[in-house]
């Protein structure tokens, strides 16, 4: 579903040119499960914003479903990230004034969705991510864990099929970063193709599929080997468990 | 994003910082504040002066004796001769023209007046029963001066409501004598409560038949006379023909001087109209600065919401829905201040008729209408560079930024 190919993204830093990304090329299936891992600056946060459509590359491109996503105008490119971007981040981004649900339900009030939608949507993510008693409340009053899990539940309200962590677990504690991988790890099982950006070897091992980046290039592209054989057929199981509730 | 929504997100910005919400709020009321005091100040003074012309009477035109020149020195002084006086016989002879419907001379002067054992000193004005019509003058009580030969009089008086009070108390004047000086005239109306109208208090004054006034204050000369024209458009001739005719009787010489009431009104009108508009002006420049606070508060907001912009990005905001937000915040505020501002504009405008009855204090539409509408514009204005900075900012480094 996405294919990156020859993706290069140089920035200016103080006079100097940076290469973040050096001629990518990545393909991923839905519903697969990704990790990418790398020394800082190696390009790798820079990848999933491309992916993301939060950056732009400079040269090269992208294929989203099928569509060539690279000359879209900023518009097209805010309704693709709506209906198929999830993003969770290192530093939870809660917007402080509002609280836990109306963080939650941020997406789906910008994709103008009726308040009556909204509401029943809300309330099944609550349900599902333990929030029910925190929904009122703001995000200084929630734990770093509690933050997070607002964070996932917003990303996943628009039902997107792509989730984009960067660096989930690096403002947690072992114990929480754990809770909320196996929430991540939930979201691939329902079908989910998940993203992670990670620098921590134990986390970046719970993958399928790990990336290894250095300076802008993909060094390393491997899969683990005991899954790849029942992959195809849990994918398709997969898909077709999510063509029946893409209609929710 | 539904118009509601956007609303209700606005309004949470605007609840959460609230101590910069009241500021902007009060710097937006003053500016419209200012502008619909200061208008209705200059509005109630425009509508006083016109309304003290009105009061004097429609299509009038007034002959005053003597001409007012702005040479150096009064040509009497010059000639050794003060001018000539205006007669009763020069005022009926201006009813030869034909742009005039009525005259009526007019002699003033101060008298004691006596009901019983009471005296008050009143002004006493002397003329005839035309004046009512041409002053728009209104009974109480009774009726007005006789019709008839204005050389030859009635003992009789029509007093104001006030000097019918002190001089009468409870009881009723009408048709009670009084002497004013040595003479004796029965009182046959009360006037009805007018208020001030250019220097006379109606509520205090004594009318006599003009030749009651030239007997008593021993003149034959008038004071003014008070001409109607027969409609506006015919001012202009009446005033040639006063002219003309005054020429005539007194021997070629132009020594009266016309005053036609709607000159001088437009005149008024003029500077006073002129003048509100420059005050109004200068106060709408605090709209101006207000407008520059919401860019300010606008700019430093999308330093400060740097990472919430890059947030709503990564969950689909446009740019456009970005620079709605903005916008939308600012159009609030500026709503907010500028109700706030008619709110204080109309309790300052009450107060002020407290203080001033007698001028009618009120905001003319326009300022009701550009005031806020300057507020609205103005934040909107300031708000387009902010908003444009928000909607391009990058979201990887917005969110990048702890």
């Amino acid at each position: 579903m996405i294919r990156l190919a020859g993706i290069e993204r140089k920035f200016a830093v103080g006079g100097e040119m940076v290469h973040a990304l050096r001629g990518v090329s990545l393909e991923l299936a839905q519903g697969e499960y990704l990790s990418i891992m790398g020394p800082s600056g190696s390009g790798k946060s820079t990848l999933l914003n491309v992916i993301g459509l939060l950056d732009r590359p400079n040269a090269g491109t992208y294929e989203l479903d099928g569509r060539d996503v690279t000359g879209l105008s900023d518009d097209e490119l805010a309704r693709v990230r709506r209906e198929k971007m999830g993003f969770v981040f290192q530093f939870f981004h809660l917007v402080p004034r509002l609280s836990a649900e109306q963080n939650i339900e941020l997406p789906m009030v910008l994709a103008g969705i009726a308040p009556a939608e909204r509401r029943s949507r809300l309330e099944r993510l609550l349900a599902d991510y333990g929030l029910a008693d925190r929904a009122r409340h703001r995000p200084e009053q929630l734990s770093g864990g509690q933050c997070q899990r607002v964070a996932i539940a917003r990303a996943m309200s628009m039902g997107p099929p792509v989730i984009l962590a960067d660096e989930p677990t690096g403002n947690l504690d072992r114990h929480t970063g754990q809770e909320v991988m196996a929430l991540l790890e939930r979201l691939h099982r329902d079908g989910g193709t998940v993203l992670l950006v990670t620098h921590d070897p134990e986390i970046g091992a719970r993958a399928r599929r790990r990336l290894r980046m250095i300076d802008g290039a993909i060094i390393s592209d491997e899969r683990a080997p005991e899954l790849t054989a029942g992959l195809a057929a849990e994918r398709t199981a997969v898909e077709q468990r999510e063509r029946g509730t893409s209609g929710t | 994003m539904r118009f509601a929504d956007l609303l209700e997100f606005a309004w949470q910005v605007l609840r959460g910082s609230i101590s910069r919400t009241l500021l902007i709020l009060l710097a937006m009321g003053i500016g419209v504040a200012a502008v619909v005091i200061v208008t209705s100040l200059g509005e109630g003074a425009r509508l006083y002066v016109s309304n003290q012309f009105g009061s004097l009477g429609s299509n009038l035109v007034i002959v005053l004796p003597g001409r007012s020149e702005t040479s150096g020195a009064m040509p009497g002084v010059l000639l050794g001769k003060t001018p000539r006086d205006l007669t009763l016989d020069d005022a009926l002879a201006l009813g030869r023209s034909r742009a005039i419907r009525r005259i009526a001379p007019l002699i003033i002067g101060a008298g004691d007046v006596h009901a019983g054992a009471r005296v008050r000193e009143t002004p006493v004005l002397g003329s005839t029963s035309e004046l009512m019509d041409i002053r728009h003058m209104e009974m109480a009580q009774g009726r007005f001066l006789p019709q008839g030969d204005p050389r030859h009089s009635q003992p009789v008086c029509i007093i104001g409501v006030k000097v019918a009070s002190e001089l009468f108390g409870s009881r009723t004047a009408l048709g009670e004598w009084v002497r004013i000086g040595d003479r004796r005239f029965r009182v046959i109306g009360i006037m009805s409560r007018q208020g001030q109208s250019l220097g006379f208090n109606t509520d205090e004054i004594v009318i006599v038949p003009l030749a009651a006034a030239q007997a008593l204050f021993n003149t034959e000369s008038l004071f003014r006379v008070l001409v109607e024209a027969k409609s506006r458009e015919q001012i202009a001739a009446a005033r040639a023909d006063i002219e003309e005719i005054l020429r005539l009787r007194h021997e070629g010489e132009r020594d009266v001087t016309v005053i036609t009431q709607d000159a001088v009104l437009a005149t008024f009108d003029r500077i006073l109209r002129a003048l509100t508009l420059t005050v109004a002006s200068i106060a709408a420049i605090s709209l101006a600065v207000a407008g520059i606070l919401i860019m300010n508060v606008m700019l430093i907001a999308v330093t400060q919401r740097r990472r919430e912009i890059g947030l709503l990005k990564a969950l689909g905001a446009s740019g456009r829905q970005i620079q709605l937000v903005f916008f939308t915040e600012a159009v609030m505020l500026a709503s907010g201040g500028a109700a706030a501002g008619l709110a204080v504009g109309e309790f300052g405008r009450s107060l002020a008729v407290q203080l001033y009855p007698a001028i009618p204090f009120q905001a003319p539409w326009w300022a009701l209408v550009a005031a806020p509408a300057t507020a609205v514009i103005t934040a909107v204005l300031f708000t387009l560079a902010p908003a444009r900075r928000a909607a391009r900012l990058d979201p990887v480094q917005a969110l990048s930024r702890r």
